[in-house]
């Protein structure tokens, strides 16, 4: 019986061995970073939907690596080196990616070799302007422009503004404890739109809310948005 | 060391023994029929058609009934995850059997050259397959778009170049366009469902051919139509997004067929009850002789039954301790069967604090449509004979509740000294499971025989795919879009008529939310909610994300509609009020439902998986 016992042992301490060799890529290593910016400042877009594809061409599978954008229009990943294809969807996001040269498509090149940072210019269909988010007590009031960036044959109409408020700093259409909109056939005035709401009452008892507000494009998924603002009440 | 010597050598013998029996090998399997063997039997060929009958797709059903619950029409009380979420996949919906469509084309194949079947049976074999085949087309293009037709087996020859079986993306047009052809052209093979003075449901005919052209020409149609208001969900080749130039020829196709159908007498809207509430359960209940039904799935007790009844029956009376009371629909879809004057408002409750108060528990729903009755479970109706116990507890004159955390739960009201029942068997109680948490539950379907309920036993009540109404209803809406209101009105009022509305609609009350609201409520619970609000391009504005309450207009088509919306019945209790022992309604929404839906634009076309794609390079993404 010792004999098998010390086959056993021996046996499952060859394969351990026999393991190590082969089974072990090195993990990513590149990190590419960046940020989505028109004219130099970045977007505010939903936290959690925006997303950019990257396509590395050449190999049997095509699978693409999704590329998350954060609220503050910034994104991370670690990759292989490589040049990949990056490419953002359209339709969902409230931007456009202007037309590249290189492709002569909105695709853009990426070549990575190394840690590498990049800011992609794209371009709003709307912007947010001078959003001033005031409170008094637990009613919240948000006044702000809009100004429509994209005037061409791309251009979006208005389907509602809306400001939301939310406990934490996320806030966007899918992140909400409150809302107020207004189609964007009753606005009035692009440059002085006005919304309230109220703060309902939460549980646990907070006295700060985070409150910001959105513009939602008819035909476009996700909303652009203005800086996230704390409220104290 | 012996041992192992002993166990080493016999296993070397097996092995060595094994290998080389090349009769082994190739040794007929006893449990498995070939497809040369299945050939030479017509009974065997039967069979093998069952089996591609078996492989029918379909999305909600009563054998899948938790789907029901993902949008707004139900509250699944033990699933609260459907509720949690605020988006749909973009994978979600996805379908690509070609498996299946292999299996039917290789059948088709096969059959043509049948030498063991009669002229005739081959005839009929290869056009009942031939029907499947663009039922399984029709299933593709509802969901991803435009697909590669494939119409032959196709075998690979182990090349290492698989190029000879990687094709396109049909236009999604092209693929309606097959389905109808396909459909015309078996028409005159198939057999009238009447033949023999019997009545064909569960196998093709000429009825379902009809039902089922008039409801694809209708599916493209819209989707022509409509679908210029998401422009952005097209593709510039064509495999999604059908031309605005093809609607009219598609809506023409699409009542021509229904018409066709209603031509030849075969079927008829089912009236056999007088009373229009117990017709209308009765309709989907009945398998004899049911003029109205043109296509199901059956089933059977002891071969083939199904466990809605056992998941959906009311707790208190559960013959299965364990499941039940698993879907409860919702006031969204409660309120949006009209009143008997063909108005549409809300339910009459008054407002907290200024409550309309009833005499009996049903009589806020006295004056709906029959329908509601036959589709949900009322509180106060009866279910098995029995009164279906849904209450959540006692108001008092200062609006306080008395209410208890269990179902039929006791307490003793101010003023008394027993304790007694504060709320019913069945609940409502937030958050308990597989109590009416919405104050409802399920009618449609759910199966009145003793033992239904029985996970041992089973329902075999069958699930209708194709009915008269709906054909009717595809007639109104393709007639309406052609400019025939006086045509559509007809075919409206005949279905309205049967739900007990005394007062016919006129040509100029026929409107696009008409049409919209009369599927809703004709047809729920028969799954077809997501196909008709994909191809209105209704499903982004009314799951459109907004959380901003029930509205106020339940005739209005794209009123937002993102959250499941409950009612709460309340049992006055207030001595020497004239209110004492009436009823209160109050509106809640179920604790567990915190997401708030939100169709994006393209769920529209579900996403083909990246692993198709990699092995086809030909296909195109959908947008």
């Amino acid at each position: 019986m010792k004999t098998i016992q010390l086959y056993i042992v021996l046996s499952v301490m060859i394969v351990m061995l026999g393991s190590c060799e082969y089974d072990n890529y090195d993990a990513p290593e590149s990190k590419l970073e960046g940020q989505l910016v028109y004219q130099g400042t970045p977007l505010n877009l939903d936290a959690r939907n925006v997303y950019m594809e990257l396509w590395e061409p050449g190999w049997e599978k095509k699978n693409k690596i999704d590329v998350h954008v954060n609220q503050n229009g910034a994104f991370s990943a670690l990759l292989f080196n490589g040049d990949y294809k990056l490419f953002i969807r359209r339709n969902s996001v409230p931007f456009m990616a202007p037309h590249n040269d290189q492709t002569n498509s909105d695709t853009i090149l990426v070549e990575i070799r190394g840690n590498k940072k990049v800011d992609i210019d794209v371009i709003p269909y709307y912007l947010v302007k001078n959003a001033s988010i005031t409170n008094s007590g637990k009613t919240v009031n948000a006044a702000f422009g809009m100004e429509k960036v994209i005037t061409d044959a791309n251009q979006k109409d208005v389907e509602r503004v809306t400001l939301y408020i939310n406990k934490g700093n996320l806030v966007s259409s899918d992140m909400k404890i409150a809302e107020a909109s207004l189609n964007g056939g009753d606005i009035a005035d692009p440059n002085a739109i006005l919304l309230t709401t109220e703060i309902p009452d939460l549980t646990p008892a907070q006295s700060y809310v985070y409150a910001r507000v959105g513009i939602k494009l008819a035909g476009v998924d996700y909303l652009i948005y203005s800086e996230i603002q704390k409220i104290d009440f | 060391m012996k041992k192992i010597f002993i166990l080493t050598s016999i296993l070397v013998v097996m092995v060595s023994w094994s290998c080389n029996d090349e009769a082994f090998l190739n040794k007929q399997p006893n449990d498995l029929l070939n497809d040369e063997e299945v050939w030479k039997n017509r009974d065997l060929v039967v069979l093998a058609l069952g089996d591609l009958y078996n492989r029918f797709p379909d999305y909600q059903t009563i054998e899948n009934w938790g789907e029901f619950a993902n949008f707004d029409e139900a509250f699944a009380t033990r699933d609260y995850g459907r509720h949690q979420n605020n988006d749909w996949g973009f994978g979600d919906w996805g379908y690509w059997d070609y498996s299946y469509i292999r299996a039917l084309n290789s059948f088709i194949k096969r059959c043509a050259g049948a030498a063991a079947l009669t002229e005739e049976d081959r005839q009929a074999f290869l056009a009942e397959a031939r029907v499947l085949r663009a039922a399984v087309y029709f299933e593709e293009v509802k969901r991803m778009g435009g697909v590669p037709l494939i119409l032959e087996p196709l075998t690979y020859d182990y090349s290492g170049d698989p190029t000879s079986l990687q094709f396109p993306r049909a236009k999604e047009s092209d693929v309606y366009d097959f389905v109808i052809s396909e459909l015309d052209d078996v028409k005159d093979k198939l057999v009238d469902p009447t033949v023999g003075g019997g009545r064909i449901y569960s196998r093709a005919t000429k009825g379902l051919v009809l039902a089922m052209k008039a409801r694809a020409a209708l599916y493209a149609a819209s989707i022509a139509k409509y679908g210029v208001t998401t422009p952005s969900e097209a593709t510039a080749g064509g495999e999604a997004g059908i031309p605005a130039g093809m609607a009219n020829g598609y809506y023409e196709k699409a009542l021509a067929a229904a018409q066709e159908l209603i031509g030849t007498g075969w079927y008829s809207l089912y009236k056999k009850n007088t009373d229009l509430r117990e017709n209308f359960v009765n309709l989907f209940l009945d398998k004899s002789n049911n003029t109205e039904v043109i296509f199901v799935e059956d089933f059977k007790l002891k071969d083939k039954a199904h466990g809605f009844t056992t998941n959906n029956q009311p707790i208190d009376q559960t013959e299965e301790p364990g499941d039940s009371g698993w879907l409860n629909p919702t006031l969204n879809l409660v309120q949006s069967f009209e009143k008997l004057d063909n108005t549409f408002a809300p339910l009459a409750i008054g407002t907290p604090g200024n409550y309309v108060y009833y005499d009996n528990i049903t009589d806020l729903y006295e004056d709906r449509d029959a329908r509601l009755w036959a589709t949900v479970m009322l509180p106060g109706t009866q279910f098995k004979g029995r009164v279906v116990d849904i209450w959540a507890g006692y108001i008092l004159a200062d609006n306080s509740i008395i209410t208890s955390g269990a179902l039929g739960g006791q307490a003793t009201l101010p003023g008394r000294s027993v304790a007694e029942q504060v709320v019913g068997k069945n609940g409502p109680i937030d958050q308990v499971e597989k109590s009416a948490q919405t104050g409802y539950y399920v009618r449609k379907f759910l199966d009145p025989s003793i033992g239904s309920g029985q996970r041992g036993i089973g329902s075999a009540v069958w699930w209708v795919r194709y009915r008269y109404a709906e054909v009717l209803l595809n007639a109104a809406e393709a007639a309406f879009e052609l400019g025939q209101p006086e045509v559509a009105a007809g075919y409206m009022n005949e279905v309205r008529q049967r739900a007990g509305f005394t007062i016919d609609l006129a040509p100029g009350e026929i409107t696009f939310d008409r049409i919209v609201h009369e599927r809703k409520v004709e047809l729920a619970f028969e799954g077809h909610q997501l196909w008709d609000m994909k191809r209105w391009r209704l499903a982004h504005k009314v799951w459109d994300g907004q959380n901003v309450g029930l509205t106020t207009n339940p005739g209005k088509a794209d009123e937002s509609s993102t959250k499941p919306y409950g009612l709460w019945p309340y049992k006055v209790y207030d001595p020497g009020n004239a209110n004492d022992g009436k009823w209160i309604f109050k509106v809640v929404v179920p604790g567990k439902a915190i997401g708030v839906d939100r169709f994006r634009l393209r769920n529209y076309y579900s996403e083909i998986n990246s692993d198709i794609l990699s092995r086809n390079p030909k296909l195109v993404q959908n947008p």
